[in-house]
Parts: structure tokens; sequence; C-alpha cells
């Protein structure tokens, strides 16, 4: 692939040399200086002076939510009662798969990043919930464990300086929510993933009851970069509220799909045109989502948005995980909004009526949009139970399939109403229609 | 889905007496209604397409403690419940990882899987044995994760991602060709649509045994199909662990990379 006349970003920090032989064994991750970060920071900082660094680089989360991840750390309870980390490795929002590079080839930076946020937090006890479909690159992360241990960068008395520290790698077995930090940790505890009731946060009463910083892997691998570039230099990377870099998955209908490490505030239109090569030829974008399934679709004419935080914020999105779907014009809306729904549906965990209801509901009124037998009254129905859903859940997997599907209605209304037209002329009386579920309650909304 | 209801007494049972017993009524008990899998729910949880057993449990052999003239299972006792010393020591290293030894009820069940099949009744047993824990709780969990087994299933995880990305570029073509190739092999594969696997940019996709694999084109799949029957590893040359970064800059080898 050649990138030569192309506007390239020129930052590169995780990415860099990611694809060198042998990066995942500890020997040419150290000839790289690796684990020089995790020294320093243990011998030569305090848990205060790692924490401030963090916040001077202006890091924020890179798993969703895009919380400052050193606020995250500063909010542990400075209390003398076993503090847990986290790292989130479930990356289960479709769309995403940085993650899955960065640990498949460089699983020590996540270590080491886990060694300085842990030392940061103060905790002794860290674990890597890794999902459980990433079976090969957790067999990586277990190999790349043992020789951290041997090295002496995991253990008791790290480096010499007292601090101790176990990780532990735990497989999940495939649900979506246990991305969200309390399904999470309740998975991690040994029970289904359920959400948990916010407040109490996870920083004060989270795995076991005790504090716990929850951390995305590509959070934690940054935070070596950080110590080593210094928070200030950081900072300069990205814009003003959304520094750094970020890892950026492309992927749907684009000509080279893959994982880009951009500099934050790029505009979109260069990430999906340059980098990943836009739609085939012919095709025009027709809509994308910016950070994963979850996030609203922003349409054609909004590619030329600085692709941060922010700046998505204002236009009514997200950046969410940093995955950018690409959708043509070759697509049906209702298609896509099917296959998010069901989605939905699928993963709910069938805790909170709104999100285990509405995303049943928005499935079957979708089916009916796609026989013909909806009405364009139905599109309404549809718009406020997703209304209805957001907010009201103790977590946001509602949220998730509420905000994309709304946006779509919104955005593509008279498509939804052609789409009714067009099935319900090749299929007047409905027969090919799916067989409705019966209703819960005789003569439900909609039956 | 139709497949998987079509429980295997011999397999389910295993050895042990009290449970084979239990297995010989409940394969009686079997009610099977509706075995297609179409209208587009691949994962056979609504309306007519789940399979329902005795007491309506969903669950081959887990409706005993829905009787209500019986006492909910207890945690089982040692020193009736046999279970295979290698499947106890894994499970037990385990617990020992964890401040709390019920964290390791997801790798016990693992584990249980790996060495019967699917978590059949015996194995949720059998872990629970080890766990101290009631077979109940285990069932909870089981249930709730996809890639636990709560039916007997072929030897060979076959899992292709429908999700949004995939199927932009054709996933639903791949798992029906491969649906055809496989055919009635319920045996040897266990083909399932997946949520997304994480692998967006190797569209479409399939996970075999773990083993990320793509893109994979419909003329691959008669041999993709066949070299997981003999055994052999799946399309070696689309194996997502070899496959380069794509972006521009993962070449350079400075740590210091193209940052200015």
């Amino acid at each position: 692939m050649t990138t030569e006349g192309r506007n390239i970003p020129s930052h590169t920090i995780l990415f860099a040399g990611i694809d060198e032989p042998g990066l995942h064994s500890i020997d040419v991750y150290r000839r790289r200086g690796g684990y020089e970060m995790a020294r320093k920071a243990l011998t030569q900082m305090t848990p205060e002076q790692v924490v401030d660094e963090l916040l001077t680089s202006g890091l924020r989360g890179r798993g969703g939510a895009g919380f400052p991840s050193g606020k995250k750390i500063s909010f542990i309870p400075k209390v003398n009662v076993d503090k847990y980390l986290v790292c989130n490795a479930d990356e289960s929002e479709p769309g995403t798969f940085k993650d899955r590079e960065l640990m498949q080839k460089s699983p020590h930076m996540l270590i080491e990043g886990i060694v300085i946020a842990a030392y940061a937090a103060g905790a002794t006890r860290s674990f890597i919930y890794i999902r459980g479909e990433y079976s090969h690159q957790a067999d990586i992360i277990d190999a790349a464990l043992i020789e951290a241990q041997d090295a002496g960068f995991i253990g008791t008395n790290i480096c010499g300086s007292g601090f101790s520290l176990s990780l532990v790698l735990h497989r999940g077995a495939g649900a979506y929510i246990c991305g969200e930090e309390t399904g999470l940790l309740d998975s991690l505890e040994g029970k289904r993933g359920n959400p948990r009731l916010k407040p109490p946060f996870p920083a004060n009463q989270g795995l076991y009851q005790g504090p716990t910083v929850i951390n995305n892997v590509e959070t934690l691998a940054t935070m070596p970069h950080i110590l080593r570039m210094g928070g200030e230099q950081y900072a300069k990377i990205g814009t003003e509220t959304s520094a750094g870099t970020k890892l950026v998955s492309v992927s749907g209908n684009v000509q080279r799909p893959g994982n880009y490490e951009i500099e934050l505030g790029v505009p979109s239109r260069e990430i999906i045109n340059d980098l990943a090569g836009g739609p085939p030829d012919g095709r025009e974008v027709k809509f994308w989502f910016p950070g994963g399934s979850s996030s609203p679709v922003l349409l054609n004419e909004d590619l030329d948005i600085p692709y941060d935080f922010d700046s998505l914020a204002e236009a009514g999105s997200m950046l969410g995980s940093g995955a950018i779907i690409v959708v043509d014009d070759s697509v049906a809306v209702v298609d896509v909004a099917l296959k998010l729904a069901k989605f939905y549906q699928h993963e709910s965990c069938g805790k909170c009526t709104p999100c285990r209801e509405g995303t049943r509901w928005t499935v079957a009124m979708l089916e009916r949009v796609d026989a013909g037998t909806a009405t364009p009254m139905d599109l309404d129905i549809m718009a406020s139970v997703q209304e209805q859903i957001i907010g009201n859940c103790l977590c946001v997997l509602g949220d998730a399939m509420a905000m994309p599907i709304g946006s779509m209605v919104a955005k593509f209304r008279q498509e939804f109403e052609d789409h009714i037209e067009a099935a319900r002329a090749r299929n007047p009386f409905g027969d090919d229609a799916p067989s409705p579920e019966p209703p819960l309650v005789q003569g439900a909304v909609g039956a | 889905m139709s497949r998987r209801g079509e429980a295997e007494p011999s397999r389910a049972t295993g050895g042990h007496p009290a449970s084979s017993e239990r297995g010989a009524g409940r394969s009686a008990e079997v009610t099977h209604n509706g075995g297609e899998a179409g209208h587009g729910h691949p994962h056979g949880r609504r309306g007519p397409q789940v399979q329902r057993f005795g007491h309506g449990s969903r669950v081959p052999g887990w409706d005993e403690a829905a009787d209500l003239s019986k006492d909910p299972a207890v945690v089982p006792d040692p020193a009736t419940t046999p279970v295979p010393a290698q499947l106890r020591a894994e499970i037990e290293a385990h617990m020992a990882k964890y401040p709390d030894t019920r964290s390791a009820s997801i790798p016990a069940l693992a584990a249980a899987q790996r060495h019967h099949g699917w978590c059949s009744p015996e194995a949720i047993e059998q872990a629970a044995c080890v766990m101290r824990l009631t077979p109940g709780y285990l069932i909870s969990v089981a249930s709730f994760y996809d890639m636990l087994e709560t039916h007997p299933v072929g030897r060979h995880n076959v899992y292709v991602c429908t999700n949004i990305s995939c199927s932009l570029c054709g996933a639903d073509e791949l798992l029906a060709a491969l649906s055809e190739e496989i055919g009635d092999d319920s045996e040897t594969f266990n083909l399932r649509a997946f949520e997304c696997l994480g692998a967006c940019d190797i569209a479409p996709m399939a996970s075999v045994d773990g083993v990320y694999i793509g893109p994979v084109a419909l003329d691959e799949v008669p041999k993709l199909v066949e070299q997981v029957r003999s055994g052999l590893p799946p399309l070696p040359n689309k194996q997502l662990s070899s496959r380069k970064s794509t972006d521009p800059n993962a070449h350079v080898t400075s740590s210091e990379g193209g940052h200015s």
C-alpha cells in the first residue's frame, strides 16, 4: 500500500513499529526501552506525581466514555483497604478491533501500563478481563505475563521499590454487556454480567466491594508513553480538550479496513478517504458511525467534522471507542437498523425493563417496516420507544441502541417510509411477514 | 439451530449411574416444537424456535429443581460426585488465582465444557462440586454467556460474525454457504451466527475453534469445511495472526516512531 502524496498524520505513538517481529516477547520489547517507564515511576516518582503527569497529559479514556484518566485514578480513596485495577479488554462494541491488535502485537506495552496505573492508584491486585473470543490474544498475554513475572515487573517488590502487584488474566465467555464496567465487575466476580446501580461508583465500591479503577486497554497502553514524553509534551498532540493520538478502527464499506493511529482533531474525511481508501469505486458514503455501532450516525456532509471528543459530541454523536463503520449508498438504512436492533436485543441482559422490552419492540417494529406491514405512524412510535429507553436504565446498553436507531429514523425518515411502501407494494397481504410473536399481554401495544 | 436440541443421551450423561437415570427420563421428556431457525433469528431465542423440555425449561436435564415436589439441588456431595482428576486440578488452579474463589466460575465452566463437550448437567455438577456452589448457581452463569453451550454441540466451533461491518461485506452469504456445505453434520460442526467478534478488518470472517480467518471468499468455503473436518489448520493464508497492520507507520522500528 502506498501512502505517498497523502496527508498522513505524523504522530504515531502506540503503533510505531508495532509490526516488528517478536515484539510480543519481553526481549524485543525491552530492547526498545520497554519497562523503563514502569521502573522510573516505581523508583523515582510518587503515585501523586504519576497522577499529576496523567492529569497534565489530558489523556481521556479510550474505551467509550472519554473520562479523564488521571481524574479517574485520583478518585480512588486514600484509605488502607485492598484496591483493584481492572483492564477492560472485553472490546465487544461492534466495529471495534483496536485493542485486539495492540494486545496481540505488543502485550508488554499493556502490562507496563497496568503496572504504572496500579502504582498510581495504590492497587495491589490487577486483572485483565479479556473477551473469551480473543483466545489467541489471551494466549499471547498469558505468555507475556509469565515473562513479566520472571523479569520481576509483576509480583512482590517490583524493581526494588517495595510495590507489589499481582496480575490475573480472566477470560470472559461471550457477552457484550461485560464491556460495561459494572457488568464486567459482576462477571469477574463469577456472576451473570448484570450492570449495577451507580452510585456507588467503582472508584469507591467496585470489585469485591473495594475501590477499583477500570481502564481500557488503549488507555493503559498509552501511559508508559506519557511518562516517556512527559505529560506536557503529550498534551501538545491533538486538540485542547482531546489530547493525544487515538487508534481508530475503520470498517464496513471501505477499501482498506483496519486500525489506524491518528492525531485527535484530524478531519474525519482524512481517516475514511485517505487512510482507509474510502468507499468502493463508484460508491459514496451514505452514513457512518463515528464511534462504534452505539453512536448516532452522521451523514456524508458531516465528513469534515474534526475527529475528536468534543467536535463529534457537538455534531450530536460521539467518539465512543473510536470505531468508524462506513455504510455506502448501496445499502438500505432499514437493513442496518434491523441488524443493529437485533444485536442489542440479543445482548440486553434483561435486568431493566425499558431496555429488555424496548429492544424487543424495536426489532418487532423494524421487522414490520421491512415486511411492509407498518404504517408511518409506527415510525413515530418507534422513535418514542427510543426516547423512553434513553436514561432510564442502569447502564447504557439500551441507549446504545436507542441513539443510533433514533438518529437513523430522524435522518432517513423518508427512506423508511419509502421502504414500507415498496414492501407493501411487493406484498400487499403481508404474507411474507415474519410470524408475529405472541404479545406478552393480550392486546398489548401494536400487537 | 434445530440441531441443538437433538440430545445424544450417551454423550450427555456419561457413565455416572445417577445421571444416566436422569438422562433417560430427560430424553423422553424432550418436546421438539419448531425446528426452523429461519426468520433471521440466528440465536433461536425468540418465539416458537425455543425448544422446551419438561416443566417448560429451556435446558435439557436442568428442570429437576423446577419440580416443586423436590427440593432445589444442593451443593453436590464430593463422596457421590466423581470428578475427573484433570478437571478438578484445572478448576482448583483457577480458583486459587482469585481473592474470592467464586470468580473462577466462568473459567471453571469453560474447563468443564472442554472436558464434556458442553455444559451438560454432569459437567455442571462436577464444576459445582469442586467450587462448592449449587448447580443452580452455575446454570445461571452458564446460560448467560454465549460461549458456554447449554445444549449438546458439534466438536468444532465455527462462529461467523454477522454484525454490521461483516454483514456489509457479505457475512450473511458466508454463513449461508457454510451452512449449506456443512449440511446436517452437527456432530462435527457447531456453526453459529455470532455477534461482533472484533475482526471487522477481515470481514467477512469466521472464528474456527478460536482461530480467526478472513476475508473468507465464498469459493473457499468447501476447502475450509474440509480442513476443519480433517483437523487441519483452517485457511492458513487467511489467518489473522499473520496479518500485518494497515497503519502505514506500523513498520517503523524505532520506538520513537514517526513522532516529530
